[in-house]
């Protein structure tokens, strides 16, 4: 098969011509950000870093990082680096840890967030002659402009859904034929449940491929949607504080998610000293912007825990891949003193034959930690006994007991009655007041 | 004589048994007769029907969860020690019951009764061949 890029030159160009482009423009965007962005000078001296002391990619360390604090801290227009008439698009988190963030954006930055997007598009089979079908949420969130945004760079007929209103998301995916769907993991395995149960087999549809973001999701959760709608499902990456997704995406391998390095360095950090870790080792994920102009975040930390690798890959592509990130810090529970992320939970549970849908909820009684998880139970695991779905209950808990080593209390509970998503899953409920 | 039961998933939330019912009212499901098991946490809810793979239907659209168990429904007199004949049978031969329930079957001479054998077959075989009379 004919290798497909968007940008081929960038994309796979050679690793030391990569690293001499991203220094020339490091030391021009410290520049930038020192001369514009009054909160990240303060930082810069405080630490005695000048910008001159920046001459390429090997002085990057010297940085300080940004932090999703320093963001709230500088709430609205603190880390603008461009007067606000040059700009014309914002984008916002959720702010579902905290205040929301503000993303500001110039023209020029729109289009290489969208450039970017593009490129996930290409890789995941995508052309002028595909249908893509966005379901991402348009608005504040950046997931549907992003790739409307791409869809449109590529040529494809772009079809800007938004989440939510499956009657129609189906309706139009038949009748229009759509080729790619960009949804989050989770609202795609909705979708796909909705198909079956109107009786639709995973052939029925066009659909040949899937660009997933925006949330955790495991191998499992991948296969599952991949057979359930006859596709190939493709990683995407990316926050608002960097632009939104495509600042990494999956190729044909499915190994990982190159990171568009032309316009971001990504470096991993152990979250506890800040020290720089080397490449195939796990830690934090830091982004630096290179090209952004409006809202250029140098070290910003992202909270994902995930490992970088450069081994040379079968597409092509020169661009570093990072692993699915293992968990957000944000996400990550503590519980008894045991890191526990949900998307272990998840894993278990699809192993063992349930539906990915589930809440974690963790509590305190009398000093000790709780752990309760909510699955959806399916008939053909329904017993006419009591005892035979306590066992399940039983069985399923020491499941996740061997995964996470403390064990959880399982209840099994009625099919869809866990809250279902159409833009991000709330799988974690935790009443323990900790930080009062 | 085997029977097929809705078996229902109850959850332990105020109301939820009563939406079920409702449900099947609705459906003009005839209820011939049930018995519910529970924990603290859930219940399971069996019912004899009148139509039990169209209720079963008609409460998994509400995303109820059911299934259908294969049951053996047996016609007893009503007298005393009739039910105990037929437990002593099974028991002679080797069939344990994992549940069981009765109800009264219209006329007053007759109670019916709904077994959950750990061989249902086996169990069939055996009350027929001591004289049992089949559910109509």
């Amino acid at each position: 098969m004919e290798k497909r890029y968007y940008q081929k030159e960038a994309e796979t160009m050679p690793l030391d011509s990569l690293r001499k482009l991203q220094s020339e423009k490091l030391v021009k965007q410290v520049k930038h950000v020192y001369e514009n962005v009054p909160y990240y000078r303060a930082l810069m001296d405080k630490k005695g870093v000048k910008p001159q002391d920046i001459r390429g990619i090997d002085d990057l360390y010297k940085l300080p990082f940004i932090t999703k604090s320093d963001l709230r801290e500088t709430y609205p227009y603190g880390m603008l680096a461009v007067p606000l008439r040059d700009c014309v698009r914002i984008q916002s988190t959720s702010g579902t840890t905290g205040k929301r963030v503000i993303a500001y954006y110039t023209q020029e930055d729109i289009e290489l967030w969208e450039d970017c997007c593009a490129r996930a598009i290409v890789a995941a089979g995508g052309g002028k002659e595909d249908v893509v079908q966005v379901c991402y949420g348009y608005g504040l969130f950046t997931g549907g402009p992003g790739l409307n945004g791409g869809s449109h760079k590529v040529g494809s007929l772009t079809l800007p859904m938004s989440s939510g209103n499956t009657e129609r998301q189906i309706q139009f995916m038949m009748d229009l034929k759509s080729t790619i769907l960009c949804c989050t993991p989770s609202y795609a395995a909705f979708i796909g449940e909705s198909l079956k149960e109107r009786g639709y087999k995973p052939e029925d549809n066009c659909l040949k491929a899937g660009i997933f973001g925006a949330e955790p999701w495991t191998e499992e959760m991948r296969r599952d949607i991949e057979k359930s709608l006859g596709i190939k499902a493709y990683d995407i990456y990316g926050l608002t504080e960097t632009s939104g997704p495509g600042v990494a995406f999956e190729c044909e391998e499915q190994s990982g998610m190159h990171i568009n390095e032309d316009h971001f360095i990504a470096e991993i950090i152990d979250p506890d000293t800040g020290e720089v870790l080397p490449e195939g080792e796990k830690g934090e994920l830091v982004f630096t912007s290179l090209d952004k102009k409006a809202f250029p975040l140098l070290r910003y930390r992202t909270r994902d825990i995930c490992v970088l690798s450069r081994k040379p890959c079968s597409c092509g592509r020169t661009f570093v891949k990072m692993a699915k990130p293992m968990g957000r810090s944000d996400d990550m529970l503590i519980i008894r003193g045991v890191n526990v992320f949900p998307s272990q939970i998840e894993t278990v549970l699809l192993n063992e034959g349930y539906t990915p849908n589930y809440m974690i909820e963790v509590d305190r009684v009398n000093n000790t930690d709780t752990l309760d998880v909510y699955v959806e139970l399916s008939a053909d695991k329904l017993s006419d006994t009591t005892e035979g779905v306590s066992a399940l209950e039983k069985a399923l808990s020491s499941a996740i007991t061997t995964m996470l080593g403390i064990r959880p209390a399982v209840h099994l509970v009625p099919p869809k009655s866990i809250v279902r998503s159409e833009g991000k899953a709330v799988r974690v409920v935790d009443k323990r007041k900790l930080h009062d | 004589m085997i029977l097929k039961q809705l078996t229902v998933f109850v959850e332990n939330k105020a109301g939820y048994l009563a939406e079920i019912t409702e449900l099947l009212a609705e459906n003009s499901v005839d209820l011939k007769a049930l018995s519910i098991a529970d924990t603290k946490d859930f219940g399971i809810l069996r019912l004899i029907v009148n139509d039990p793979d169209y209720a079963l239907a008609v409460l998994n659209k509400k995303g109820v969860l059911g299934k259908i168990t294969e049951v053996v429904g047996i016609q007893l007199e009503n007298r005393t020690g009739a039910l105990d004949k037929a437990l002593s049978v099974l028991a002679k031969n080797g069939v344990n019951v994992e549940y069981l329930y009765a109800f009264l079957a219209g006329t007053p001479n007759f109670a019916h009764v709904v077994i959950k054998a750990t061989d249902n077959a086996l169990a069939e075989k055996i009350l027929k061949d001591a004289g049992f009379k089949s559910i109509n």
